[in-house]
Formats: structure tokens, C-alpha cells, sequence
């Protein structure tokens, strides 16, 4: 990565803590509702692989932890927390919440909540792709323990079978929900998984931004130019629980401690201090800077904006009426 | 007006659209290269190959999930479960991302897919193939539900679907495929919305959808030659929305009415439908709304339990004459 793209992840590695953090705080003052899954500690696996991949041409799409990746595909964070307040401003005009994020004009298409989900749904956005003949790919964001579910195999299988340009990406941090990867998977690997599919794959340190950036540009060369589908795991943790009702009572504090230690946001910034390109002066300015555009823009605007109209229920159920005219009566030209 | 089979309607619907839209693409178990186990997609993989004409591996959420997703970006896909039964392990995708896609998303994205299936008991196909689900498909928001009871509105109806920006659920019967009737020559679009009159009568409304509007147009013969009852038959095709104004005209006119689905009676369309005469003319009724239905058993192998657990033409003869006082 160069030096000038190190300093300017590692700003939006700071917004994208600080937001979540944020959140943490607004749902505890009850700003936001429902469930809210956040990222903390996974940073680096969303960051390196779209440093690689191209935000807002490329297709992405995740599951419910999903603020970060939309944010960085291109998403107003201001629309982001709007949307967690549950406000007509937010990405999803409030409709969505916080486990579904979308920006479909960067082409962040969706955080969605059943877990395993969206594997096919990308599989299928590739199969779009290759049928209307773009260079974009697909990349498909999801947690280990998505892979246990049927949707992992069938759409592997469908992937390899027709190649299909879609790269998943595996942010394996060892605990579904609550429930440790050797407690619920018995291949605690999850690239070797695909080999029953043949599907190439990869393993790497999720927390170290350049490794997850080298290993994710070999992954996306290979799904751009043609060869079909490509399975990245990435080993990382999150801080916080699985949800906001999680009390994380299945790990222990020195396991957290331990993994707190190799901070994807700590050790991007100490490589640029030793290479003398920021200061710790400048690190802390930096978060200050950044919890100030968070207080006064984004939930500033999240505060100030309006409620979605009561009226307005049962809006985006169906197509507007209107425009579907011709087949709803069959009075068609 | 050519007269062609159920199947021949439907695969003539596909034709066309994928003629004129290279984004129409069609997706299922045996679709192609065996032609499908109903010759609705027959010919089709041959003229557009094996990028448009997908034989799917069996694994009905993955490659329904596929569909959606193609459907995001523009594609339209017109799935084929090939049995409803099986269709109970798409639904997560049918329900869970189609039918939930625009509105979780504030109206910015949408999957204008099209899902085709044939349900209902053929002839002894036991428990885990003979399902009706009608009733599951017609219960979600966001989902548009057509059943057609002939060619002309297997075809149109299809056709309307792809055009249509909403996910549409096609429920077609196992015993329809080659039930012959007239289709336009020309390019017709039936209707996603309302009803239709199959049979004008003034004494009793029978009301049907896909097989059992034939049960009731057959019956409406018996009750006019053999007891001077005039029964109007009104053809749901559209079960989601289901047509109130239809539903209220009829039987504003008639003043009774006999629901006859191939389903099993609890939370079903013969609920609805009564539910809805309730909410929109209960003062107009001179007897109780009666549903015929099939028996609530899985259904049995057996020859004659399968045939005691599906209703037919009789049975909604029995209802109205019960209903008149004459049985």
C-alpha cells in the first residue's frame, strides 16, 4: 500500500471505530433500537479487502454487522446513523435499521439478517454481471459461522459450476453468536472448506491491514479476470459481544486482552509512527477530530432529522401502483 | 384464437420474453437440456443456451437466492420449483430477501422475479408431493401471488409477471399441464389484479381459483339442469391481492357463497375470501358462506383416502344444495 493510502485508512479506520463506539452509546441512551451488531476489532478486514477491490463499482454485499462495510463502500455515515435512529433521512429511510443498511447508488447492496443469506444473493449479482458482460465483481462479506449453513454449500457449488465473478470473504472471528468455532464447526478452517468445490482459497491475519490488502488483491485479480469464484478467510476478532445483548460469557478477559494486543487500528498507526510519517500527536488530534465530526454532523443530523411519516406504512411494500399499470389491469400497449 | 395446451402457454410466455429481453433468463431442476418435467421451458435451451437456460442443481434456496440477486442488478428471472412442496426450502429466500428486499431497503432496491410452481394432488403422489401452500405465498407482504385455471391466463399471466417491478409467485397445478384451451394469437397481458367471472349466475356465487374453477363451472352445470339453481362462478386468479370489489359485486348480487379451494380449510383462501365478504357486504348475505376444501391429513397414497381427501365438483354441488335447504 502506499504511504499516502496507509494515512488515509487509517482515518477511516478511526471514523469507523468511533462510529461504532458511538452507537454503542446512543443505544444505551436508547437513541437506537432493536439489535446492533457492531464492528470493533474487524476493521482491517473490510478496509484491506475493498483498498483492493473498487468501492462503489463493485457489488458488496453483507450480513447484519453492516455499518462499516457501507460506510466504505460509500455511504454518508450522517445517512448510516439516521437510518439506526430509525429516521426518514437514513440510508433505508428508516425502514431498514440497523442489520439493513443499503446504498445501492455505491452499490452497497444491503446488510441482511438471516444468517448465510447472502451467499446466493451474490452469487446471483455475479451471475448478473456476467451476463450483462461488466468488469465489476461481487464480494460477499460474512462471518464463519454463516458457512454452516446450507446456503454456504449450495451457492459454493453453484459459484465454482457456472465461474462466477464473486469473491467471498470470510471474517472469521471464532464465535457464532455465542458459540465457539471448535464447539460448532469441525472444519475449523473455513478455506479449506471450498475445496470440496474447488475453489481456490486463502488464509491470512485479519487484524494486519497490508497482509489482509496483499492477500485480498490476489483474490480480486483472480475473481476480475474471469476465473471465477475466490474464498478469503480472514482471522479477527470483535471486541464487543455478538450483540448488544451479549454479555460475552463464553470467553475469557485475557482471550479479549490477548487479541486487543493486536489492534488492526494500533498497528497501522505505530508502523506509520516508526516510519515517521505521523506523530502520536497527530493519532490523537486525529480521534479528536473524528469523535468531533461524529458529535456535531452525524448525530447532529441523526438528532435533527425527521420521523418517517405514519402515513407513509405501507409505502415500498410493492412498486409504486402507477408505474405498474399496464400489468396490473393487462391493459398493456 | 389457437387452441393450445397449459404447458405450450406457458413456454410460449417464455419464448417471447426471452426473445425480446436478453436479460430474461430462465432457471430450474430439468429445465433444459431435459426440456422440464412439465415442457414449460420445451425448446428453450436450445434456442438461447445454457447462460439463459440454467439446469439448476437441486438445491431449491440457493439457486431461488441466485435469482433474487440476479434480479437485483436487472436480470429477470423466471424460477421453476418443480413441485411446491419443494418450494418450502426456497421460501427463506422467496420471503426473507424478495419479498422483504424493498422495503428493508427504503425503496431503493427491488428482485422482480418471477417463481413458478406446481402444487396440488396428482394421482397418488404422496404426502411430500401432492402439497398445496397457496395459503403460505398468499400471507406475505410483498409478494404478488397468481394461480391461472387456463392457457389464456397461464400465458398472459406469465407474461404480466416478468414485466412486473414486484416478485410474483405462480401457482400452477400438476394436473393443468395439458388441459387445452384458447390463447390469442397475438401478445396478451392478463391482469395481476381482480377476478374474473367465468360463469354469470343469480342465486349462488361459487367462488374458485386454478383446478377447483372447474369444480364449480362444472357444478354451476349441474345446479341449473338438474335444479334450477344459477350459480355465478368467479375465478380468483389473483390471490394476492385477493380482489375485494370482486368478491362484494358478486355477492352483493347473488347474496351466498361457496368457496371451493383444493387446500386444506384452516387460514386458507376460503378464510380470506370469507373474512373479506364479512369486512365488505355481511348485509348482503341470505345464508352463511360455505367452504369446500380438501380434508386436513398429509395426503395419503392410498387410491380411495386420496380421493376421499380431495374435494371435486360434487362436493360443491352437496355444499349449495345443503345451503338452499334441498339436501
Amino acid at each position: 500500500m502506499k504511504i499516502e493510502d496507509k494515512k488515509r485508512v487509517l482515518r477511516e479506520m478511526v471514523l469507523h471505530r468511533r462510529f461504532e463506539e458511538r452507537c454503542y452509546q446512543a443505544y444505551i441512551e436508547r437513541k437506537i433500537g432493536g439489535f446492533l451488531h457492531l464492528y470493533p476489532g474487524q476493521e482491517a478486514c473490510c478496509n484491506g479487502v475493498m483498498e483492493a477491490a473498487r468501492p462503489g463499482h463493485d457489488y458488496v454485499i453483507t450480513g447484519y454487522r453492516d455499518h462499516v462495510h457501507a460506510i466504505k463502500c460509500g455511504a454518508d455515515p450522517k445517512e448510516v446513523m439516521a437510518e439506526l435512529y430509525g429516521k426518514e433521512t437514513g440510508s433505508s429511510k428508516g425502514r431498514g435499521g440497523s442489520m439493513h443498511i443499503f446504498d445501492v447508488a455505491h452499490r452497497f447492496m444491503g446488510g441482511y439478517a438471516l444468517v448465510g443469506g447472502p451467499f446466493p444473493l451474490a452469487a446471483g449479482m455475479a451471475k448478473a454481471i456476467q451476463l450483462k458482460g461488466g468488469d465489476e465483481i461481487a464480494i460477499c462479506f460474512l462471518g464463519d459461522a454463516a458457512n454452516n449453513q446450507g446456503t454456504f454449500h449450495e451457492t459454493m457449488n453453484m459459484a465454482a459450476l457456472w465461474k462466477l465473478p464473486v469473491l467471498f470473504v470470510c471474517e472469521n472471528n471464532l464465535y457464532g453468536i455465542g458459540t465457539a468455532i471448535d464447539r460448532s464447526t469441525a472444519v475449523v478452517h473455513q478455506h479449506k472448506r471450498v475445496a470440496a468445490y474447488n475453489i481456490p482459497a486463502d488464509e491470512c491475519d485479519g487484524q494486519d491491514i497490508e497482509v489482509v490488502y496483499e492477500h485480498a488483491r490476489k483474490a480480486v485479480d483472480h475473481v476480475r479476470s474471469g476465473k471465477g469464484p475466490y474464498f478469503l478467510e480472514l482471522l479477527t476478532y470483535r471486541y464487543r459481544g455478538h450483540s448488544m445483548s451479549d454479555s460475552r460469557g463464553y470467553r475469557s478477559r485475557e482471550e479479549e486482552e490477548m487479541w486487543k494486543q493486536r489492534d488492526p487500528i494500533f498497528i497501522l498507526r505505530d508502523r506509520l509512527i516508526a516510519a515517521g510519517e505521523m506523530t502520536m500527536a497527530d493519532y490523537e488530534a486525529l480521534e479528536k477530530e473524528t469523535d468531533a465530526y461524529i458529535e456535531n454532523e452525524v448525530i447532529r443530523f441523526a438528532e435533527e432529522s425527521p420521523e418517517p411519516r405514519v402515513e407513509d406504512l405501507e409505502k415500498y411494500v410493492l412498486a409504486e401502483r402507477e408505474t405498474q399499470l399496464p400489468w396490473l389491469t393487462g391493459k398493456a400497449a | 384464437m389457437a387452441q393450445i395446451m397449459y404447458w405450450e402457454a406457458i413456454q410460449r410466455a417464455h419464448d417471447e420474453e426471452m426473445a425480446r429481453d436478453p436479460l430474461v433468463i430462465c432457471m430450474g431442476e430439468d429445465i433444459g437440456v431435459a426440456g422440464g418435467t412439465y415442457k414449460a421451458t420445451k425448446g428453450l435451451y436450445e434456442k438461447y443456451g445454457p447462460l439463459r437456460v440454467m439446469d439448476t442443481p437441486i438445491s431449491e434456496n440457493g439457486f431461488t437466492g441466485l435469482a433474487v440477486g440476479a434480479s437485483f442488478l436487472g436480470v429477470r428471472p423466471i424460477v421453476e420449483i418443480m413441485s411446491v412442496n419443494f418450494a418450502w426450502l426456497a421460501m427463506d429466500q422467496m420471503f426473507n430477501s424478495a419479498a422483504k428486499v424493498r422495503y428493508m431497503s427504503g425503496g431503493q432496491l427491488a428482485a422482480p422475479c418471477v417463481f413458478r410452481s406446481a402444487g396440488g394432488a396428482a394421482h397418488q403422489l404422496g404426502a411430500q408431493h401432492s402439497a398445496r401452500m397457496e395459503k403460505v405465498f398468499m400471507g406475505i407482504a410483498g409478494l404478488r401471488v397468481v394461480t391461472p385455471s387456463n392457457p389464456k391466463q397461464a400465458y398472459g399471466l406469465l407474461k404480466s409477471a416478468v414485466r412486473c417491478d414486484d416478485p410474483v409467485f405462480i401457482n400452477e397445478h400438476e394436473l393443468m399441464y395439458n388441459m387445452k384451451g384458447e390463447v390469442p394469437d397475438g401478445e396478451y397481458f392478463h391482469p395481476l389484479e381482480g377476478s374474473e367471472i367465468a360463469r354469470s349466475g343469480t342465486d349462488v356465487t361459487l367462488f374458485g381459483y386454478n383446478i377447483s374453477v372447474h369444480w364449480c363451472l362444472k357444478a354451476a352445470e349441474i345446479l341449473d339442469k338438474q335444479y334450477g339453481i344459477s350459480a355465478e362462478v368467479v375465478d380468483l386468479y389473483s390471490l394476492s391481492p385477493l380482489d375485494r370489489d370482486g368478491i362484494r359485486k358478486s355477492v352483493s348480487k347473488t347474496h351466498r357463497a361457496v368457496i371451493a379451494e383444493e387446500d386444506e380449510a384452516p387460514v386458507g383462501v376460503g378464510s380470506e375470501v370469507i373474512a373479506i365478504i364479512n369486512e365488505e357486504c355481511f348485509f348482503e348475505l341470505d345464508a352463511a358462506p360455505v367452504r369446500v376444501h380438501s380434508a386436513l391429513v398429509p395426503q395419503p397414497y392410498n387410491h380411495t383416502l386420496e380421493k376421499a381427501a380431495i374435494p371435486d365438483h360434487e362436493d360443491v354441488v352437496k355444499a349449495v344444495l345443503k345451503m338452499f335447504g334441498k339436501a
